[in-house]
């Protein structure tokens, strides 16, 4: 579990300091999938460096059950020089903890979903939801229990990123990992998460919390259902647009 | 794809057109050499220029054989190859070394920028009286000024190179937890690999000019050595033969450079 409380958070620059966060306050359940929409600049992305522990919170406190983030960005951000398989081992060799066993876990979870054939290609020889399908084994290759995903789709074309948006969320909840995203999509929001938490313009804090049960789970069932129409109307005034 | 057979004629045409570019640029490029070296011979021969003064293909040949045969030709190519070489190494190691220094500690880069830039646009030929008193009038007075010519623009791209590493591939080591000394090994010194073989390419020019400028303030022996000696008693031959096997011997040293680079874009 892993819960913000009254978090507030200051960029300090030589022009001056910024408030990104003011006493922001939510709950995400293990084995949840919480999206976070808010418009943009509202310090989506300061809230996934908190929560990742790479920034401290001005005040406020971050309580988390234990276990290990992972981190999917907005770009894949895979490295030319690596094949994708040796991608895939990166965070094991940055924590130390590149043994046999793990190499061979993280290549199974390669292999389960269908990278077998690409595993000593270079990335640069995959489109682009491929990649981005690289990136997600690669984060939970070090089996993190919550995975941060800071608009892990942004940079796809629409159409791949339907794809993907499906793909990911199937992988994750079939790992049945905990998933915090970060998005400015709607439509993304509703259809990947448990639960949507819509922010304000900055400094961020909470508008509103909604959980999602409608459809079978899967982002393609839920885009279908007549419930998402509604849905998408009630977030697009919460969020003032 | 690089190996498809079947083309169509469309592609076979375009691909003959490309290679018949290719070779018409490289013949040219020999016909030019071959006519500027013929109408230069055919001068000397017909008296329209001096060959006392300008020397000729037939008379650098010609001093090349007597070098040869008196065995100080590859005698003073060594000298000044090693001190290239020596010099060339130094400068890149060392200042792959500072620039990394300068990449790990932002408040190190900043007391030294000034230093740096003041010294990349000091002439060095400057320190020329006192790289002689302090270290004197061997090869390693030679060597060091080879270092001091080139070492700068090492130590200046290299840490562009590192600073210009993808800003989200920094962030994605430091969400998984990496420090430094991982980041420099794991990302920024793969990643700015192309940059290494620019500063190489940029280097091997710099080497020779610190090598030839050394051994013409101090040297004993090298082919800068050669053409301060061969202008001093009038030898325009010998002038002429030193800087036309410095031209092969930069050239050289360039194409390996280059073929490094080749070899390391394949792998990327």
């Amino acid at each position: 579990m892993l819960t913000f409380k009254d978090i507030s958070y200051t960029y300090h620059t030589s022009n001056g300091e910024t408030t990104a966060v003011k006493d922001l306050s939510f709950t995400v359940q293990d084995g949840q999938f919480v999206s976070v929409i808010g418009p943009s600049g509202c310090g989506k992305t300061t809230i996934l460096s908190l929560a990742a522990g790479i920034l401290t919170p001005s005040s406020g406190e971050i309580e988390y059950g234990g276990g290990e983030f992972g981190y999917m960005l907005q770009r894949d951000a895979l490295f030319s020089w690596r094949t994708v398989e040796q991608n895939i081992f990166l965070p094991l060799e940055v924590k130390k903890r590149n043994t046999p066993e793990m190499r061979e876990r993280a290549i199974a979870l390669a292999e389960k979903y269908g990278l077998k054939d690409f595993l000593k290609k270079s990335p640069n020889q995959l489109s682009g939801g491929m990649r981005q399908r690289v990136a997600l084994i690669r984060t939970l290759a070090a089996e993190p229990d919550v995975l941060l995903l800071d608009e892990p789709f942004s940079a796809l074309d629409y159409q791949t990123r339907l794809e993907v948006c499906d793909d990911v969320q199937g992988i994750i909840k079939s790992e049945k990992k905990t998933a915090l995203l970060i998005t400015h999509d709607i439509s993304e929001a509703i259809a990947l998460a448990d639960k949507v938490v819509v922010l304000s313009a900055r400094p961020a804090h909470v508008v509103a919390e909604h959980e999602i049960d409608f459809g079978d789970g899967s982002p393609k069932k839920r885009r279908e259902c007549g419930n998402f129409a509604a849905t998408f109307e009630v977030l697009r005034k919460e969020l003032g647009i | 794809m690089k190996n498809k057979p079947n083309y169509s004629r469309e592609h076979i045409a375009y691909l003959k057109k490309q290679r018949n570019k290719k070779i018409i640029v490289i013949v040219s490029r020999v016909l030019l050499l071959v006519f500027i070296l013929g109408i230069w011979e055919l001068c000397a021969q017909l008296k329209v220029i001096d060959p006392f003064i300008t020397s000729s293909p037939s008379r650098v040949i010609k001093t090349i054989g007597e070098l040869y045969t008196n065995g100080t030709l590859f005698f003073h190519i060594g000298i000044t190859l090693a001190e290239t070489i020596a010099g060339f190494i130094i400068a890149v190691a060392l200042g792959y070394a500072v620039a990394v220094v300068l990449w790990a500690s932002d408040t190190v880069h900043k007391v030294l920028e000034p230093y740096i830039v003041v010294l990349n646009s000091l002439p060095k030929i400057a320190l020329g009286p006192l790289i002689i008193i302090w270290i004197g009038t061997g090869y390693d007075a030679i060597i060091f000024m080879t270092v001091l010519v080139s070492i700068i623009v090492c130590i200046m791209n290299m840490l562009t190179g590192f600073l210009a590493v993808d800003k989200t591939k920094l962030l994605l080591m430091k969400a998984m937890g990496a420090n430094k000394a991982t980041t420099l090994r794991k990302l920024v010194i793969p990643a700015s690999l192309p940059v290494l073989i620019n500063t190489l390419k940029v280097a091997v020019g710099l080497a020779w000019i610190g090598s030839i400028m050394g051994e013409y303030i101090v040297s004993k022996a090298g082919l800068g050595y050669l053409i301060v000696y061969g202008g001093q008693v009038f030898k325009l031959d010998l002038v002429m033969t030193a800087t036309f096997i410095l031209c092969i011997l930069a050239g050289g040293m360039y194409g390996i450079v280059s073929l490094i680079e080749k070899k390391v874009n394949k792998t990327r």
